[in-house]
């Protein structure tokens, strides 16, 4: 077990408390971030290697419970769990008894019953991740609530950032579009506080609330950032009669992120899954300023981080807790 | 209009500090009651053979009158029933409560009026006031049948848990007032702007991410009501109040002389949306909780009366609606076992509210804009009377709640005072 604890460092190990879940950028201090992020890092190298398998989490079970579509961030976390050699299932409520109308705690109760070592929950509804950690033994990581939170974004943003740029502290980054409706927005804001860079909020009145960071509603505010962080416009919010914009062309041509809207050394993040054309152009999507690809990459060391974190006490205990196994 | 049994209970209350501020009695002194009525005040009364109360230590006060309850009956008596809801009014403190016309069926049509006044006659530990609904079925566009409901014995009407959204149709309802004489009492809420809402539309929801209820989808409302009101020269009952701008408008219209009055809650009245950062479902309200200035704000129109009456809107509900996440649980939580001791812990004991203030509107307050009999410690009087331990401190348990319900926002917290016995229309209801 020590050969493979050895690839992240003997820094790198977590606090020994008692159960822990990652439920929102404020449950991390900074140190835990630092951590966490430190560990990513490592994770990064051992995915260079031909064989990107680590033995770290070899019979552990992580369960990915979806109740909302997702690409990146339910297969990113599939993958951080397989690379760690931890069993895995993704659950999504299509096709499962919540279709049937089961209630969270009955399913919480249910999947617990196979005492999973994490539960990874993905939930429309704020405040699903805190019920289901009051209703279950296992750890829990919020992969998005509702509009709430969602921490394991904002940590791979932060280790985006800090590839591209070498630092994070005094980064400014304008976040652009619809923060009402993101969660990505909530958690960032409060992971870029934590390592001293600032944020905007530009946008659409409606679509940005004031109050938790300085706000523009013009484009032009965008010039001052380094970071270009545009977020989805949801189309479904966007049906005629919502009102929230008059219309996705008028929202493109006022805030949507053109390449003349981008300066030289500036660089361009989004969440995805991104609208071309709407609050991204695709000549901006697909040039050397966009970072949208390395997010993705970054999402699988970040999370294997995460789950890593989650489940380790540090080398004596985890050679206790083999040998006991 | 009110419906209950009447007790003639015999009770000496020995050596209790008697306290009835609008009687303008403060002293400790013996309480007898004859036969359910209040037949001496003095020093060393005798027995009579009476049940004897030991008072030493604790206060008589008035009991309480709660303009807003939720029975839940007919339709949902899992949740509450007349019998376990009076029981929880009686542990409270309370003497008579009004009860809302949400139902399931709403009550619409005279036989259900007097329905449920035979069972409360049955069932009820305090006697009830059963609201009927402004509108049929509460759907806001037909007026119910105010006339024949008023003669079923309806304390009221109301819409509440929905606003009357067209003004022309409130403005009818209020000028129909003047055939019935039982006040119009209503839910204000602008649902184009609360639409989504789950938490008041600040700061805290925009860092939660939940959807905005603003102050302004509620005081619109009250503009527009209070208007009503001043137009049609009836009057009007604003009920739950949580926003600053409401008491504003408020205060603008009674000091017109408009006949509009008001009630708050004491969650409203002792918490702010920071609580709602816990995510915990027993802390969503309609409305909802607002900032610090709005809390502040209500607390400051209670002091000076523009806010007559404190009213629970003690709102039952199931737990498996309730063990939810935050976004999918209804409002509503319950209020009325921990009312007067939530407001003593939070306000009278911090000097934020005299307690004679307090009891005021709780009882003579709320009695005074319902018509009902007020409450009182006077010779003559129906003994609706209330023991308190000033002294007591407890621990809110869901298992020791006589409610259906648990759905407490106070579950596990520590208060300070509690209510050792209640008469209700002459009979010991709770002790």
């Amino acid at each position: 077990m020590t050969t493979d604890l050895r690839v992240v460092g003997g820094d790198l190990v977590p606090p020994q408390s008692e159960r822990r879940h990652l439920l929102s950028m404020t449950d991390l201090t900074r140190d835990d971030v630092d951590r966490l992020l430190a560990t990513a890092q490592s994770f990064a190298l051992s995915q260079e290697r031909e064989n990107k398998k680590l033995p770290t989490l070899r019979g552990r079970l992580i369960l990915n419970v979806f109740y909302e579509s997702s690409t990146r961030t339910s297969s990113s976390f599939e993958l951080a769990a397989k690379r760690l050699s931890a069993d895995t299932m993704t659950l999504k409520s299509s096709g499962s008894s919540v279709e049937k109308g089961e209630s969270l705690k009955d399913t919480t109760q249910t999947l617990s019953a196979y005492e999973p070592d994490v539960i990874v929950l993905r939930h429309p509804e704020a405040g699903a991740p805190e019920f289901v950690a009051r209703n279950t033994e296992a750890r829990v990581v919020n992969a998005g609530d509702g509009k709430h939170q969602h921490p394991t974004q904002a940590l791979l943003d932060l280790f985006t950032m800090r590839q591209a740029f070498g630092r994070l502290d005094g980064l400014h980054v304008a976040i652009v579009g619809d923060v009402l409706h993101s969660r990505v927005a909530r958690s960032l804001v409060q992971a870029l506080e934590m390592v001293g860079a600032d944020a905007t909020f530009v946008g659409p009145p409606p679509l940005v609330p004031e109050g938790i960071v300085p706000v523009s509603h013009d484009i032009a505010a965008i010039a001052d950032a380094d970071v270009i962080y545009v977020l989805r416009m949801q189309k479904e919010r966007m049906l005629a009669g919502a009102n929230f914009v008059p219309s996705l062309r008028e929202y493109a041509a006022r805030w949507g992120i053109t390449p003349e809207r981008v300066r030289d050394g500036q660089r361009v993040m989004h969440p995805g899954p991104m609208n071309r054309g709407v609050e991204i152009d695709a000549r901006v999507a697909d040039s050397d300023a966009s970072l949208v690809v390395d997010q993705v990459r970054a999402g699988l060391v970040v999370r294997m981080a995460v789950l890593y974190d989650l489940l380790t006490a540090g080398p004596v205990a985890v050679e206790t807790a083999v040998g006991v196994a | 209009m009110l419906a209950g049994r009447k007790g003639h209970d015999d009770v000496v209350i020995r050596g209790a500090r008697v306290l009835d501020p609008v009687e303008g009695v403060d002293a400790t002194l013996d309480v007898r009651v004859d036969g359910g009525t209040i037949a001496q005040l003095g020093e060393s009364l005798e027995a009579n053979g009476h049940r004897v109360v030991e008072g030493a230590g604790l206060t008589l006060v008035p009991a309480f009158v709660d303009l807003h309850v939720h029975l839940r009956t007919p339709g949902r008596e899992d949740e509450e029933t007349i019998e376990s809801g009076t029981a929880a009014a009686a542990a409270g403190g309370y003497c008579a409560i009004l009860a809302m016309p949400n139902t399931e069926p709403v009550i619409d049509e005279p036989e259900l009026v007097r329905g449920l006044r035979v069972r409360a006659l049955e069932e009820a530990h305090v006697p009830v006031g059963f609201f009927a609904a402004i509108t049929k079925g509460q759907n806001g566009e037909e007026l119910t049948e105010m006339g024949a409901l008023a003669d079923a014995g309806a304390v009221g009407f109301t819409d509440d848990g929905r606003p009357v959204q067209a003004a022309g149709l409130m403005r009818r309802a209020l000028q129909y007032n003047a055939v019935t004489g039982r006040p119009i009492a209503v839910h204000c809420e602008e649902p184009t702007l609360t639409r989504g809402g789950h938490a008041h539309a600040g700061i805290v929801a925009a860092e939660l991410g939940l959807g905005g209820w603003p102050s302004v989808g509620e005081s619109l409302m009250v503009s527009r009501d209070v208007d009503l009101a001043g137009d049609t020269g009836q009057p009007v009952h604003l009920m739950h109040l949580s926003a600053r701008e409401s008491v504003e408008h408020l205060r603008r219209a009674q000091a017109h002389g408009i006949r509009a009055t008001a009630e708050a809650t004491p969650h409203h009245l002792c918490l702010t949306d920071e609580a709602v950062r816990s995510l915990d479902a027993n802390l969503k309200m309609n409305p909802p909780l607002r900032t610090e200035d709005d809390r502040k704000a209500l607390v400051d129109a209670v002091r000076d009366g523009t806010i007559g009456a404190i009213a629970t809107d003690h709102a039952p509900h199931a737990p498996e609606e309730k063990d939810v996440p935050f976004e999918a649980a209804p409002f509503g939580v319950l209020g009325l076992e921990t009312a007067f001791a939530a407001l003593y812990t939070n306000l009278v004991e911090p000097g934020a509210l005299p307690l004679q203030t307090l009891l005021e509107r709780m009882s003579t307050g709320p009695a005074a804009i319902f018509g009902i009999e007020r409450p009182r410690i006077a010779v003559g009087a129906t003994a609706n009377l209330t023991l308190i331990d000033l002294s007591a401190s407890w621990r809110v348990k869901a298992e020791n709640l006589r409610s259906r319900s648990t759905n407490s926002w106070l579950l596990d917290k520590r208060l300070q005072s509690r209510v050792t016995m209640t008469m209700a229309n002459g009979r010991v209801a709770f002790s």
